[in-house]
């Protein structure tokens, strides 16, 4: 199949920003991402704005065209809502009109503001993306639903919560250059072990924290990037969505994550790759378990081998293969509607060189992995980026 | 309380509530949490109902401290899955301490209220 360049990247800073509106953090995003192109507003054929809760945390629906404004112009545009993936999706739908030909030049991105909702009321926020009727009704919030997968996890494979513990450690430790992270703070698995529990086993240092931002990417038809002399050196070559029930009481597991694993086997196929030829990987790690059951969803690790990995050193920043090195959602923050793009950002950034932690990925290193996940991995999005020339 | 029905959901609730509870088998044998047309797993639309059992066993469990604003009251409560024959269920783990509780451990199913919102809600017993 062909690519899509990723002509731009742009991003706010992740963090607490309870007076700025949507509009306003997706506006800097994307104007940011255009300049990185080189490309103007009316270059812009199609816009794909992904946003999880705006019709809650700014009383706003149909978003589509307010993104669109918000990059000056007027162009069809559409909001994606697949919970936390609802970037990540857009970015699928980006790439898929890019490739039908339908579209020279898309921009994909979005927003989420939720600390003007308050903890509680973020809280409640977060745990829409749950089944209604059977889990929020039955006091499954976000951090319950990820700590009922942890326990289920350790029952099934082993492991423990100092295992967790080091992935916190290592995103923190990631983020502490990338002055876009919500937390630049250095923790130890002392301080994992002993924040207060939120949804036990998991504890508040197993959590991403609740983050205001926004992301864009601009991507490009290899035929207008030819023609405008605009190969941007990276581009997206395969993309692969994969779905689950919404409910965790309806799968046959509880400790993997089956959409994770056919998305990434279709855009591995769609790529024409292996797992074996990535290099470095941006996943979904809202909890450290999440992180765990990514990995092992992308085919990187066997079930049950995921868990030790960062305790281990594999995925550090000198390790085999280094897992988020932005900071992940962990450390960089998960603006969850923003999260998808950011990471494909990451992912492109650390490929061309211009990433704080770009020294860490190795001089033979061509592919990345951005990896978004939805809810519970009800659904997720799995893109491979790689270096063109 | 909410004035809103959710129709066979509800019905499914008040079969819970009188002890008449049950789940949709598939074909395929994929066994379904009620309300359903339709199998999520193969699309068969043959379902037959099947009794619940009476007890289940507990495949994982947390207990929630940061909860929504509908069980500030509530918190810190424990939410369990539990497996009911081949059928998992979702629900809150009432009169137990939080310490005492284990994967495996037998329970039975009711209808209970939250604290905060009086709304029904899918409740375990610990089975003695
Ligand atoms: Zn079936």
């Amino acid at each position: 199949m062909s690519k899509a360049f990723v002509a731009g990247t742009g991003m706010t800073a992740f963090g607490t920003f309870p007076d700025r509106r949507g509009r306003d953090m997706f506006a800097e995003a994307g104007l940011a991402a255009l300049d990185d192109a080189g490309l103007g507003p009316e270059d812009i054929d199609e816009v794909f704005y992904g946003n999880f809760i705006g019709t809650l945390a700014e009383n706003q629906g149909h978003q589509g065209p307010l993104a669109a404004e918000a990059l000056g112009t007027t162009a069809p545009s559409r909001r994606v809502e697949s919970a936390c993936a609802s970037s990540g999706l857009a970015i699928r739908d980006a790439v898929r009109a890019v490739r039908s030909g339908e579209a020279d030049v898309v921009v994909a991105g979005g927003m989420e503001r939720m600390s003007n909702m308050g903890t509680a009321g973020a809280t409640d926020g977060l745990a829409r993306a749950a089944d209604d009727l059977f889990e929020i009704r039955s006091g499954v919030t976000f951090p319950a639903a990820y700590a009922l997968m942890a326990r289920a996890y350790f029952d099934e494979f082993g492991g423990e919560r100092e295992d967790l513990a080091h992935i916190a450690v290592k995103n923190h430790d990631n983020a502490l250059v990338n002055d876009h992270a919500h937390l630049q703070e250095e923790i130890t698995v002392d301080d994992v072990l002993e924040s207060p529990e939120i949804a036990a086993p998991l504890t508040l240092y197993d959590a991403c924290p609740i983050s205001d931002g926004a992301a864009a990417l601009v991507l490009l038809s290899p035929s207008y990037a030819e023609e405008h002399g605009l190969d941007s050196g990276v581009a997206i070559t395969g993309s692969g969505h994969g779905g689950d029930t919404m409910a965790l009481q309806d799968r046959q597991s509880l400790a993997t994550a089956p959409a994770t694993r056919d998305a990434a086997e279709e855009a591995y196929d769609d790529a024409g790759i292996s797992p074996d030829d990535v290099g470095l990987v941006e996943v979904h790690d809202c909890f450290t378990i999440a992180e765990v059951l990514a990995l092992e969803g992308l085919g990187l690790y066997s079930y049950g081998e995921a868990i030790g990995a960062a305790r281990r050193g594999e995925t550090c920043r000198d390790g085999d293969l280094p897992v988020n090195l932005s900071g992940g959602l962990k450390a960089k923050g998960h603006p969850v509607g923003a999260t998808g793009a950011a990471q494909v950002a990451a992912v492109r950034n650390l490929l061309t060189g211009t990433h704080p932690r770009a020294d860490a990925v190795g001089e033979d290193v061509t592919v990345g992995l951005a990896h978004n996940a939805g809810g519970t991995v009800a659904s997720a999005a799995v893109h491979v980026l790689e270096v063109t020339r | 309380m909410t004035d809103t029905q959710d129709g066979s959901y509800d019905a499914f609730l008040d079969a819970l509530e009188a002890g008449d509870g049950y789940y949709y088998e598939c074909a395929d044998g994929h066994a379904l949490v009620p309300p359903r047309r339709v199998c999520p797993h193969c699309g068969d639309r043959e379902l037959e109902r099947v009794e619940l059992p009476e007890t289940g066993s507990i495949v994982t469990h947390t207990t929630v401290a940061v909860p929504t604003p509908q069980f500030e009251d509530d918190a810190p409560y424990v939410t369990a899955i539990a497996t009911f024959g081949q059928v998992k269920l979702t629900g809150i783990l009432r009169d137990v301490d939080p310490n005492d509780v284990e994967i495996g451990q037998e329970v039975t199913v009711t209808i209970d209220t939250a604290e905060t919102t009086d709304d029904r809600t899918i409740t375990f017993d610990r089975h003695s």
